[in-house]
């Protein structure tokens, strides 16, 4: 019964979305009052028909209601509870309808938010959230229906894969859609702006809050999918250039070049056309990575088990879609003219050289991704595009990037003055060439190339510090003086050197953790010792243990050093009952300068074990940095001044509103 | 309609437990050779040929029988005196470019390599564009 | 389009080249093995299965009708057995349409033809040259339709 009553929500989530989309748009171009209106009630309704429907998907799969096709071939009665929810969004049509979740939700939020909005916009912009719904409610609807039943029900299900079993990858999903997802309401209002005919400071402010919250959940997501691939893939790898993964980093490079053009946008009244172009972009390389997924083209560690014809449904809506998007801004070019000029050196030509070079980095990355199913549907015969060739692309991309990061920050609107810069950055410069030629000598000769990204981490650092200093004139004012500058600095430029120093981190951790990191691979007896980087692993036993839906064998190493470092690390290889696949579960403890890494292997017929044991440098850094990166954006989207409208003379309904 | 659903099953089970790597414990001690210099090139070409029934990982990476079998291999001939082209050739000629990771410069791989030089280079041009019309029509104004 | 493609279907990187050099021991119970040398002079099916292989057992039924009636000399590569009487024994329960059978547990027989799952099977002209691969179990169909009229083109060359 409740499945029928989410499945009869979902059809009327169609209807509704067919309103929202189409009345509101009718409206802002004829000004009838009644119909923009019409479309926040209608994006309300949408979320709630949406929330029935998800929920009762899920109350599906924690009943194990095996009755619905989806939860028979996805579930499994021993599952734990949390795995039984997580599973509703661990196959292809559960989480497609998480995926119009969202896309509801954030137009419910601009809804609810956006009533600083002038109103034929944000007519305009419910009114394309609810056309993008609608393409893919009926996506769902006719190819992948959550909701469809197995007659007769099979008395249990056939379990989720023991790798999605994990509490990391149980919140990735959710956590990846937000954010791009979230680029669907940045398509929106650039759209919208388009229809108007007004791009314009006003509508920077406006757009910034939601780039920020998509930002910011996307880079959330993608790092908690690489620290799920860290610790469960069982050899300290991160990121693999997988053509899944590729898909959800080309929106962040389209994201963020977005979310720094913007800003120009907003202070100076340029780069409109980059602006709105990125705002189509960032969403469109989000749907495309939809399409991949799901449609069975690549080969991928993600790939969904999928067909063509949803492939073929998919690639239609992104034609559709983004064709159209770009129709309109040909048409529209005269009111992409900005009116702010500036000097090649300065902030906006910092920021404008961001964009160029993320740009670059998204288009050779989707280059790369695409490339082997170009070279197959053509009948050009079979390459693979693997990891080798976009580090041999990107890595030299982003060199450029950090140093410009540095830079611009200091540099002022409209003329800068690179000496003047450059001068403040002598100590940031001066640090990191010394870190990165002490780092090569003492640490490594043979790897020049990761003492270069230590030295890249360093600069950036340092000039983000140097920058906050400048800004609060530190040492140079009495430090009273200095206090009050920092009380009163906006939140988001708190935002913005929380996020670069987060940055710094993050590729320190990344150089790290590629270059240095030692591995050593033997067969151990109980008893036996391994050294590794000075740290001492004794494999003290393996026991045979119990879960709730597997068998495992634990291995328990004791790791010292010198005298006052004695932890314990438990590492597992385990099977699961119905799907006899075997995962492993590595034991992890983190240092500030690294993480010691155990996995357990098989036995061998002589009583020892095969195991591998690693020493990871800085790994915890990648963590602790993209962390501070979402914590930037969050403390960025907190900025009163995002909930200010343009129209100062307007009164905020009820005071703050977000 | 029993035997699609029945049929769906087998399916998606199938295809769900291909659809992720399998535990990773990739090179194993008793295929480490005892030359650490010969040892180091055989992970270091391992890291470049794909494992051809897995999804995406390098024969390196992965614990399936055909990378396992295919790194032996490699050790191998590494012993027999190859060179590591010669290694690699060795497998690319049974296998093709598909298994090497790195794509090979070829006529048809010229715009995959190339590729990211030219968008930098279109880059590069419109920002000089941009600039020189910027500062043109900076100077009209000055005139006027 | 080509939207329907199997992106893990490789295309042969060997046809219309000499099989490489390899040699298969016998599996238990049969005298002789085979290797590159054994195709000279007669046109030949190769066939990669395992006991393990679903889609094998599938095919099998063809492939002991065309030993019975003799249509085209099979040799079978015996690949990555668990064990080295797994083979053997499902060959004794399921019927033998083999010439010869190579013991591949090392994926030595299977690398030199370029090999990535079972069944896979080959058409191997009189002068040793690879001329013909399919991927996945041979139907009635193809054999009618493609395999069998290449293996007579071959035989008349």
């Amino acid at each position: 019964m409740i499945v029928e009553i989410g499945h009869f929500a979902l059809v009327m989530a169609l209807c509704i979305s067919a309103v929202q989309a189409t009345l509101p748009l009718f409206g802002a171009n004829t000004n009838n009052r009644a119909w923009m209106a019409l479309g926040s009630p209608a994006a309300l309704l949408q979320l709630l028909l949406l929330a029935i429907a998800f929920a009762a998907l899920t109350h599906a799969f924690v009943t194990s209601d095996f009755s619905v096709n989806l939860v028979a071939n996805n579930s499994h009665t021993l599952k734990p509870m949390l795995y039984k929810v997580s599973g509703v969004w661990g196959n292809h049509e559960g989480s497609m309808l998480m995926w119009v979740l969202i896309l509801a939700i954030y137009g419910a939020a601009v809804a609810i938010w956006g009533n600083n909005l002038r109103p034929t916009l944000k007519a305009r912009v419910l009114g394309i959230q609810g056309l993008l719904g609608f393409g893919f409610l009926l996506f769902i609807i006719f190819t992948s229906n959550p909701f469809e039943r197995l007659i007769p029900a099979p008395i249990n299900g056939q379990d989720l894969n023991p790798l999605l079993q994990d509490p990391g990858l149980a919140f990735h999903p959710p956590l990846l859609y937000l954010g791009y997802v979230g680029f669907s309401t940045t398509f929106s209002f650039a759209i919208a702006a388009l229809l108007e005919g007004r791009i314009d400071p006003a509508w920077a402010r406006w757009v910034r809050p939601w780039t920020l919250a998509a930002w910011g959940f996307l880079t959330g997501g993608i790092a908690l999918g690489s620290w799920w691939a860290y610790y469960e893939l069982g050899w300290g790898g991160w990121w693999f250039w997988d053509p899944v993964e590729n898909a959800s980093f080309m929106p962040w490079l389209a994201g963020t070049a977005l979310l720094h053009s913007a800003i120009v946008l907003e202070k100076r009244d340029s780069l409109k056309s980059w602006t709105i172009f990125l705002a189509i972009i960032a969403f469109a390389l989000s749907m495309l990575g939809t399409f991949l997924v799901r449609s069975g083209v690549i080969t991928s560690v993600h790939a969904f088990a999928s067909d063509p014809t949803r492939g073929v449904f998919i690639l239609g809506l992104l034609v559709v879609s983004v064709g159209s998007a770009f129709a309109l801004f040909a048409w529209r070019g005269p009111v992409l003219r900005g009116s702010g000029v500036f000097h090649p050196i300065s902030r906006e030509g910092g920021l404008l050289m961001n964009n160029f070079l993320l740009s670059v980095a998204a288009a050779s990355v989707l280059l790369g991704t695409l490339y082997p199913l170009f070279l197959d549907v053509l009948d050009l015969g079979k390459v693979s595009v693997g990891a080798p060739y976009f580090n041999s692309v990107f890595v030299p991309l982003m060199t450029p990037l950090i140093l410009i990061m540095g830079i611009g920050p200091l540099l002022n609107w409209k003329r800068g003055d690179a000496i003047i810069a450059l001068q403040k950055l002598k100590i940031a410069a001066a640090i990191a060439s010394i870190g990165a030629v002490t780092i090569w000598f003492v640490i490594d000769k043979a790897t020049v190339l990761a003492a270069f990204g230590i030295g890249l981490a360093l600069w950036l650092l340092i000039s983000t510090l140097t920058e906050l200093a400048n800004r609060i004139q530190l040492f140079r004012i009495p430090f009273f003086d200095t206090w009050r500058r920092i009380r009163h600095q906006p939140r988001s430029s708190w935002g913005m050197t929380l996020a670069h120093a987060g940055l710094a981190l993050a590729i320190a951790g990344m150089t790290a953790s590629s270059a240095w990191r030692v591995e050593a691979i033997q067969t151990m007896k109980p008893g036996d010792s391994v050294i590794i980087s000075g740290f001492n692993f004794t494999l003290r036993n393996v026991q045979n243990i119990k879960g709730p839906n597997y068998l495992a064998s634990r291995g328990v190493f004791d790791v010292r050093r010198k005298q006052s470092f004695n932890i314990t690390l438990e590492a597992e290889k385990r099977i699961y009952a119905v799907s006899r696949q075997p995962t492993t579960e590595a034991g992890i403890y983190s240092t500030f300068l690294g993480d010691l890494y155990a996995v357990i292997g098989d036995p061998d017929a002589k009583g020892g074990f095969i195991t591998r044991l690693y020493f990871n440098p800085l790994v915890s850094w990648m963590w602790v940095g993209t962390f501070l990166m979402v914590l930037g954006a969050g403390i960025s989207l907190s900025d009163r001044r995002h909930r200010v409208g343009a129209s100062a003379g307007r009164k905020v309904p009820g005071g703050v509103t977000a | 309609m029993k035997f699609t659903s029945l049929a769906l099953f087998f399916i998606v089970v199938a295809l769900s437990t291909t659809s992720f790597p399998p535990a990773t414990y990739a090179v194993d001690p008793s295929e480490i050779l005892d030359n650490p210099l010969l040892e180091k090139r055989a992970r270091h070409i391992s890291k470049d040929l794909r494992c051809l029934v897995c999804q995406n990982q390098s024969i390196d990476d992965s614990d399936a029988n055909l990378a396992r079998d295919l790194r032996i291999l490699v050790r191998e001939r590494l012993i027999m005196g190859d060179t590591d082209y010669q290694v690699i050739d060795y497998v690319v000629s049974r296998y093709g470019d598909f298994v090497l990771l790195r794509p090979p410069v070829k006529a048809i791989t010229a715009l995959l390599w190339l590729g990211p030089l030219i968008f930098a280079l279109i880059g590069v041009f419109s920002l000089i564009r941009y600039f020189w019309r910027q500062t043109a029509a900076a100077k009209n104004e000055d005139e006027i | 389009m080509g939207l329907g493609r199997n992106p893990q279907e490789l295309p042969s990187a060997l046809i219309n080249t000499p099989v490489p050099t390899f040699q298969l021991p016998p599996i238990k119970g049969q005298k002789k093995g085979f290797s590159n040398l054994d195709f000279l002079g007669q046109v030949t099916l190769v066939n990669v299965f395992g006991s393990w292989c679903e889609a094998c057992r599938l095919e099998h039924d063809l492939l002991m009708n065309i030993s019975k009636k003799k249509l085209v000399p099979i040799f079978g590569i015996d690949w990555q057995e668990p064990n080295p009487m797994a083979g053997p024994a499902w060959l004794k329960r399921h019927g033998n349409p083999y010439t010869l059978v190579g013991n591949d547990p090392k994926s030595r027989g299977a690398i030199a033809f370029g090999v990535t799952k079972a069944p896979e099977s080959f058409l191997i002209d009189k002068t040793g040259v690879i001329r013909f691969k399919h991927t996945g179990r041979i139907t009635k169909a193809l054999w009618n339709e493609t395999v069998w009229p290449i293996v007579q083109e071959l035989k008349m060359q």
